[in-house]
């Protein structure tokens, strides 16, 4: 997974994937959940638009050798709406993305990608259009993302980009797996939930 | 200044600011099913902790249970592997498990409710975006993912960032043949599949008003499809009484005492909010997605937009469902032949969405061509309406009737359509591929709908197949 827990600075190719509203059961199909694991979901990464491309003769990013390899996953606008399923997130991870820089991102999709350490970056849509032209003129370019820095830079330009504060500070500190964070003070959990009514009653 | 539901509950759940500034948030009611679940208790196992609060955390199967052979073991090992896997999880961890044998089960978002688990002002998780539906009762309820699962699992808690409010005031009445389902999927048309990123969206209005909480709970089901992951109505008489009696509702004086709590939690009248939508009942039709998202809907009595209809930022999505649809823009949706009918899910499988479809099938039959199912979102649900004789109005019709789950809205389980099936479906979600063929295609509509495409083998105006006088009423 990933190297550390710090996460800041991603390099990387860039594997570019147009469209709004790519849902999660696009990104991975209801049937591969299927599993007591998420083992090995990396093969079913968006497998049914891939199958659909290839029967019209067309090739989908994640199917064109060029971006086998990339780290970074640039798309447009809701990416990631849908289900709440984090076998979307695990998916792209495991097919090796690292970062994915889009116009917005479903607020689960994004929970998801933090608790897994893989920053979600929101740029302007004319940036995103940029990055993804950059992407698909040259699968070669290293884009490069910085979470503290906010920005996204691409063959000599750099975009302005944006991390909401809470989950910046989460990535760059490693508390992005917040577990540990939320039982450091377990006496003040049982706190309030003894000042509950429905907890400790009415 | 006055201050929301939201503000409310969430101040009396928070526990600390984390250091990285988000809010740790305490959760009172933790929902878990087979699906999202099995990979969470593995982290804890691996992290060597207890589950918190076990007794704040309820389990359920719905999602890959079968609806026609509910017999153990399951046929399709990988769904008997995920049973097995919640069964023992539930007993190492003392989680209390509504499984396929107890008369309690059903989709998680169907039996909360049912139960009285679910409770006004309680904050609400669990591992499916649809977990919305809650906020029905005046909860602050979410959907969330595996590790997030594990992180309530562990703490009882979530690393939360603030949500804003949109308030969607719905004033005046429904038109007879127009449904909480209507309302909601006019919503997303509006205000957009990604409006509502960032926000809570507080319903109200007189036609909330007035609405039952079954009714409330299709409408908050469906927030997160407008991209608002938390949906609410503030509580009232008409929740306080929906919540009185059942199992888990607190009982005799503490019920008194819960009911006062629960009205000091609602939207005080000056509450400021951070967007204010206003709508008109009167002028929400019967209403059918045609597209590859819940946004992408109509009118009954409307044309599909073609590309050159909106604005330069939809016409690729717009170009893109109407050919992944086989439709052509300026068509009625009206006349679309349908192949499947699926009356069930979370968010109307409800005894009141069986009742409305019921009244259509009475004395009637399912079109020849069309495979018509009627999936009771639980057992509870299942009963009552055997005991109302629904059941045989349905098979008398021609529906197959089923035992309960999520069955055909989602296809982790055998109900699934085949190659290019059109389907009337009264689930959330027409996305490319949800009902379990690729190349399958879903139109969402209200349960009523559904039941008056079956019987036509086509998309037709509910409303005139109802009553005369109850039209011109």
């Amino acid at each position: 997974m990933t190297d550390s827990r710090f996460v800041d600075k991603i390099s990387g190719r860039a594997v570019p994937l147009r469209g709004n509203d790519i849902d999660t059961d696009r990104i991975i199909p209801a049937r591969f959940l299927k599993s007591v694991s998420f083992e090995g979901l990396e093969t079913h990464a968006f497998e049914d638009d891939r199958k659909q491309l290839e029967e019209r003769g067309q090739v989908h990013p994640f199917s064109n050798p060029s971006y086998a390899g990339a780290r970074i996953l640039v798309v447009n606008g809701n990416f990631g709406c849908g289900s709440s399923r984090e076998h979307a997130p695990q998916a792209l991870q495991r097919w090796g993305i690292r970062a994915v820089v889009g116009e917005s991102f479903s607020e689960i999709f994004f929970g998801n990608s933090v608790a897994l350490g893989m920053p979600c970056l929101t740029v302007a849509a004319a940036d995103a259009e940029a990055l993804l032209a950059a992407a698909e003129g040259d699968p070669q370019a290293e884009v490069r993302v910085s979470v503290s820095a906010q920005t996204v830079a691409v063959n000599g330009k750099t975009y302005q980009a944006s991390v909401p504060a809470g989950a910046r500070e989460a990535f760059t500190a490693g508390t992005w797996d917040a577990t540990g964070l939320l039982l450091d003070d377990f006496e003040q959990v049982k706190k309030v939930a003894a000042s509950l009514p429905y907890v400790s009653g009415f | 200044m006055g201050q929301t539901l939201l503000q409310k509950v969430w101040d009396r759940h928070a526990v600390r600011t984390l250091p990285t500034g988000q809010t740790q948030l305490f959760i009172g009611l933790h929902l878990i099913h087979e699906v999202t679940s099995p990979q969470a208790f593995d982290m804890i196992r691996m992290r060597g902790d207890r589950v918190a609060f076990p007794d704040r955390t309820f389990a359920t199967v719905d999602h890959i249970v079968p609806t026609l052979n509910q017999r153990r073991p399951f046929l399709d090992v990988l769904a008997e592997e995920m049973m097995c896997a919640l069964e023992k999880n539930c007993r190492e961890f003392g989680i209390p498990l509504y499984d396929i044998d107890n008369p309690g089960q059903g989709i998680v978002h169907v039996i909360g409710p049912e139960l009285g688990l679910t409770q006004p002002g309680m904050t609400i998780a669990c591992g499916d975006s649809h977990t919305s539906t809650h906020g029905a009762f005046g909860a602050i309820a979410f959907g969330i993912g595996t590790s997030q699962v594990r992180d309530v699992l562990a703490s009882q808690c979530l690393a939360m960032e603030p949500l804003k409010v949109r308030r969607i005031t719905v004033n005046g009445s429904l038109r007879p043949g127009v449904f909480a389902k209507d309302v909601i999927l006019d919503i997303i048309r509006r205000l957009g599949v990604k409006g509502g990123t960032g926000y809570a969206y507080e319903y109200g209005g007189d036609a909330f008003d007035r609405m039952t909480m079954e009714e409330r709970m299709t409408v908050c089901n469906m927030s997160i499809e407008g991209a608002a992951r938390v949906g609410y109505v503030n509580p009232d008489e008409t929740t306080f009484k929906y919540v009185e009696g059942r199992a888990f509702a607190p009982k005799g004086a503490d019920f008194a005492k819960a009911r006062s709590w629960w009205k000091s939690l609602a939207s005080d009248s000056n509450a400021t909010y951070d967007d204010v939508v206003l709508m008109d009942a009167g002028a929400i039709e019967p209403t059918v997605t045609w597209g590859i998202n819940p946004g992408q809907s109509v009118g009954i009595t409307e044309k599909l937009p073609s590309p050159g209809d909106v604005g330069a930022s939809d016409k690729a999505s717009v170009a893109e469902a109407l050919e992944f649809m086989s439709f052509r823009g300026g068509m009625p949706i009206a006349g679309t032949k349908i192949d499947v009918a699926f009356i069930g899910s979370c968010t109307n499988g409800r005894i009141s969405d069986l009742r409305e479809a019921a009244r259509l099938a009475k004395g009637r039959r399912v079109a020849s061509n069309v495979k018509a199912l009627v999936v009771p979102g639980s057992q509870s649900v299942r009963k009552l309406a055997e005991q109302e004789g629904l059941d045989k109005i349905f098979m008398e019709a021609g529906f197959e009737w089923r035992g309960a789950g999520c069955s055909m809205c989602l296809a982790m389980n055998p109900d699934q359509l085949q190659g290019r099936q059109i389907c009337a479906s009264s689930s959330n979600r027409n996305f490319k591929g949800r009902q379990g063929s690729p190349t399958g295609r879903t139109l969402l509509m209200s349960p009523a709908m559904v039941a008056a495409a079956a019987i036509a083998g086509e998309v037709v105006d509910v409303r005139k197949m109802l009553d005369r006088e109850e039209v011109h009423a």
